[in-house]
């Protein structure tokens, strides 16, 4: 079913934003269903402005609708007044390309970024009109998959999937969608266990349904089982060996939205090996673009979206063995256009300051940096490796360049914090403020921006509990007293959405009730302030017979099995283990591509005969 | 960057329809800025910190309404053909823009938001209320002396009337539509647009005192002095 205009211009009248649901944006693909034979959704469950920024899903619709019998459109999560009024007049989730209501797709793929997007996928499934639980979907029902790194811990969500795809998408989501249609077009098109028996059998594919968990009475888990001898017994992460090529032909969203630029991925992986990041760990091995694969990019998106502005995206783009040549590149062939570059994730040194001088064309914003951890030996326990000396000698080489502006991140509650470790880090900003203030003048102004750390899986850290809300309170304390001077501003998360996140980041299959319960009790946008309920979740637990301590507050023992034990990310559990017990000794592990840790990720990779070595970082 | 001064205005005249009508003015601007970019037409930036590209739309199209008749200048930095210009700004347009013309203006002219007076108005209302019931309301309203309603601007209540900013109405008719009691009419307005305070067609429809389902109002010709 399409969505006819006339229903739609009723309800968009009265709606907030209506350009979030009409789509025709340039570069948006429509096509003709009669001449496709395979249909996908990717769906983004958080409103458009974040749904649109998000490059991994641009890669996909972009490699999908490369194919002539593929279809690949998007829906995001309509706001809380869209969603009144799409229930008000029976309308349901529809995709913006074509319309097309999302029960007429073969494949509805969400992207699973965030904890607290899940309950907006429930929300998205129910205004689709698909059954929330996969073991209740009839056969005509699309197929309700999930990628993105939520999947590497996806046990809180399994009942809601399908399937879970692992990893990098470019080559699995083609692989699956010829199964799909090969399937459809077999003699077994209506047999829905079997199709996922058969997807069950692609590198990277997690079915969910075929596996059981059996729990000990405490409630740790006792085992995780395939049901039988042809489902895998465990699986490995899909990567592509070489980067692909850059889309170049993106969609220009007509509103404005978070990162309203163009974007080339220039690096994938970071070889840092910070314990505390789950990106460093879960997206390795590193591989680079070349310079002249960026520059040919860059030229090309430009041409085909009129953008005057372009990000180069990595995990730490001042790694790139080439930036300066990069940016250099671009503005010799762009600067004419008025192009300007951004370069998020800089990391601390003199080089960082130099090149963010080279692209700021004229006002000197914001100069951000992590320190992460305000003393040095808690920056060693998280394998910063950044000397005090590299933060005050970035922050003077930034005040020398201009700016008046310094903006720090850094996590409270990293394990063996204790309060000296906050008095190090307030007296840190006291000294990059006063140092600002010698170097430039009294416009100077410092903001640091205080996350509280949670404990991800994949990571190091993944045994450990998350810090105790007094604690919090205490040194969030501590640290305003300790930096009452002058313009220092210091902000810090919502201890009510972290402990949500920290529970469903390492939860298990039980948690799915209470993310369900929550849905059903109004629970939406978690990731919104604004939107936040925590009584609700406190209530959906209650009503499930489960606590939040025992996911948050409890220390894993090392040979608990974890519930995303089986699903490897190639970097092994010893490890994982080996880099704790470094932390907890305050030893360094330095930047990999220096020395190999063993992290195991060529292991794992080379038995797959994926390993290209003159790409990959490693050493 | 090249910026340098106007050397030639050109004046554009563009149809929006669906899905562009919901776009916001802020929005619009961007999408032409780029639209000009990718047809590779050489604007001229205006000088400062962030420099941006010159350009001067008319009357800003509110959110939701089509539009027949929408103008914007803008200003090159190199001199271009109009004839020349105009099929590579055509091929660059997304669904909903419609570029009708392409003229060279004097750079001296006026600003054309400085110089709006009037806008002209197709309005659709779909209502229970018949024909004869609809010409009647709108009788009555354009017999009363002042409309007074308020608005909210920038957090403050400001009272206006509504019936002077209204210039002339038509009602043109109605039909049954398709939905079972419910009347497609079709009205022509004609009312005060520009830097004085501007009347809004549907601000007229909730003076009706009429259950009105929907409504669609696509904007029809720019009166300027």
């Amino acid at each position: 079913m399409q969505i006819a205009n006339n229903r739609l211009e009723r309800i968009l009248t009265a709606v907030q934003k209506p350009g979030r649901y009409v789509g025709g944006e340039w570069n948006s693909i429509t096509k003709n269903w009669d001449q496709v034979q395979v249909s996908l959704a990717l769906a983004y469950p958080d409103v458009y402005e974040i749904g649109m920024s998000n490059l991994g899903l641009a890669i996909l619709y972009d490699l999908v609708n490369q194919r002539d019998e593929m279809v690949a459109e998007r829906v995001y999560a309509p706001w809380h007044d869209m969603e009144a009024a799409m229930r008000k007049a029976a309308l349901p989730l529809y995709s913006l390309e074509t319309r097309h209501a999302l029960t007429d797709f073969d494949v509805i793929g969400f992207t699973l970024q965030h904890e607290l997007t899940y309950t907006n996928v429930l929300n998205m499934l129910d205004l689709a009109g698909v059954s929330l639980l996969a073991e209740e979907r009839t056969d005509e029902m699309p197929l309700v998959i999930a990628g993105g790194s939520g999947t590497y811990n996806p046990e809180p969500m399994a009942a809601f999937f399908d399937l879970f795809v692992l990893g990098e998408g470019e080559e699995v989501i083609i692989e699956l969608l010829e199964a799909i249609l090969a399937w459809k077009q077999g003699p077994h098109a209506n047999d829905r266990p079997g199709l996922l028996r058969r997807l069950a059998q692609i590198p990277g594919v997690y079915v969910p349904s075929l596996y059981q968990v059996a729990y000990h009475p405490d409630g740790t888990i006792q085992e995780i089982r395939p049901i039988d001898a042809e489902v895998p017994e465990r699986l490995l992460k899909r990567i592509a060996p070489t980067l692909p090529p850059a889309p170049t032909r993106p969609i220009v969203p007509t509103m404005g939205i978070i990162h309203d630029r163009a974007a080339v991925e220039i690096q994938r992986g970071c070889s840092r090996g910070c314990r505390f990041c789950q990106a460093g760990m879960i997206y390795r091995p590193i591989r680079e673009r070349s310079a002249e694969g960026v520059l040919d990019a860059v030229d090309e998106i430009i041409a085909n979206t009129g953008y005057d502005e372009v990000g180069l995206v990595s995990l730490s783009s001042s790694d790139h063995s080439h930036i300066q040549e990069i940016v250099q590149g671009i503005l010799e062939r762009q600067g004419e256009n008025g192009v300007a570059v951004s370069l998020p994730s800089l990391r601390i040194d003199s080089f960082s300051v130099e090149l963010a001088e080279s692209i700021q064309q004229q006002r000197k914003t914001g100069f951000t940096f992590a320190p992460e951890a305000g003393s040095q030996r808690l920056r060693d326990v998280i394998n910063k490796g950044v000397t005090e000396d590299d933060l005050l000698h970035t922050a003077e080489a930034a005040f020398r360049s201009g700016w008046d502006r310094i903006k720090l991140y850094f996590m409270l509650g990293l394990p063996t914090e204790t309060d000296e470790d906050i008095y190090e880090m307030a007296r840190l900003i006291r000294e990059i403020y006063s140092l600002g203030r010698r170097l430039r003048n009294r416009r100077v102004q410092v903001s640091v921006s205080v996350a509280t750390f949670v404990p991800k899986p994949d990571t190091p850290f993944q045994w450990l509990p998350l810090i105790d809300p007094a604690v919090v309170e205490e040194r969030q304390r501590i640290l305003v007293n300790e930096t009452r001077i002058g313009k220092v501003r210091v902000s810090w998360s919502d201890w009510d959405s972290t402990w949500i996140e920290a529970m469903l980041s390492r939860g298990d299959r039980r948690l799915g009730a209470v993310v369900k319960r929550a849905w059903e009790l109004g629970a939406r946008f978690e990731a919104w302030s604004e939107c936040y309920e925590p009584s609700l979740w406190r209530r959906a637990l209650d009503e499930s017979n489960l606590d939040e301590s025992f996911y948050i507050s409890r220390q894993r023992e090392r040979d608990e099995i974890l519930p995303w034990d089986r699903l490897g990310v190639g970097v092994t559990k010893q490890f994982l283990w080996r880099e704790y017990e470094h932390a907890i000794r305050g030893e360094l592990s330095p930047d990999c591509r220096e020395d190999c840790h063993g992290c195991g990720i060529l292991a794992a990779f080379d038995d797959a005969g994926a390993v290209v070595r003159d790409v990959w970082g490693c050493p | 960057m090249t910026r340098g001064e106007a050397v030639q205005r050109l004046r554009v005249g563009y149809r929006i329809s669906n899905p562009l009508q919901y776009v916001s003015v802020l929005d619009m601007g961007r999408l032409w800025e780029r639209l000009l970019r990718r047809a590779q037409v050489p604007m001229a930036y205006t000088q400062g910190y962030h420099p941006h590209p010159r350009l001067q739309f008319a009357a800003p199209l509110p959110v939701g309404y089509l539009s027949s008749a929408e103008w914007l200048d803008v200003y090159l930095r190199e001199a271009v053909d109009p004839d020349e210009i105009l099929p590579r700004m055509r091929a660059q347009c997304p669904r909903g823009l419609e570029i009708k013309s392409a003229q060279t203006v004097s750079l001296n002219a006026p600003v054309l938001q400085a110089q709006m007076r009037e806008a002209e108005y197709t309005v659709q209302v779909w209502s229970e209320a018949e024909p004869t019931e609809m010409q009647g309301a709108l009788e009555a309203l354009m017999e009363q002396e002042q409309i007074l309603r308020t608005r909210v601007r920038k957090g403050r209540q400001q009272e206006y009337d509504l019936r002077s900013r209204i210039h002339a109405l038509a009602y043109i008719g109605g039909q049954p539509d398709s939905d079972d009691g419910v009347w497609e009419h079709e009205l022509h307005l004609r009312m005060r647009s520009g830097s004085q305070g501007s009347g809004r067609p549907e601000e007229l429809l909730q003076e009706l005192e009429l259950p009105i389902d929907h409504y669609r109002i696509c904007r029809t010709r720019l009166i300027w002095e």
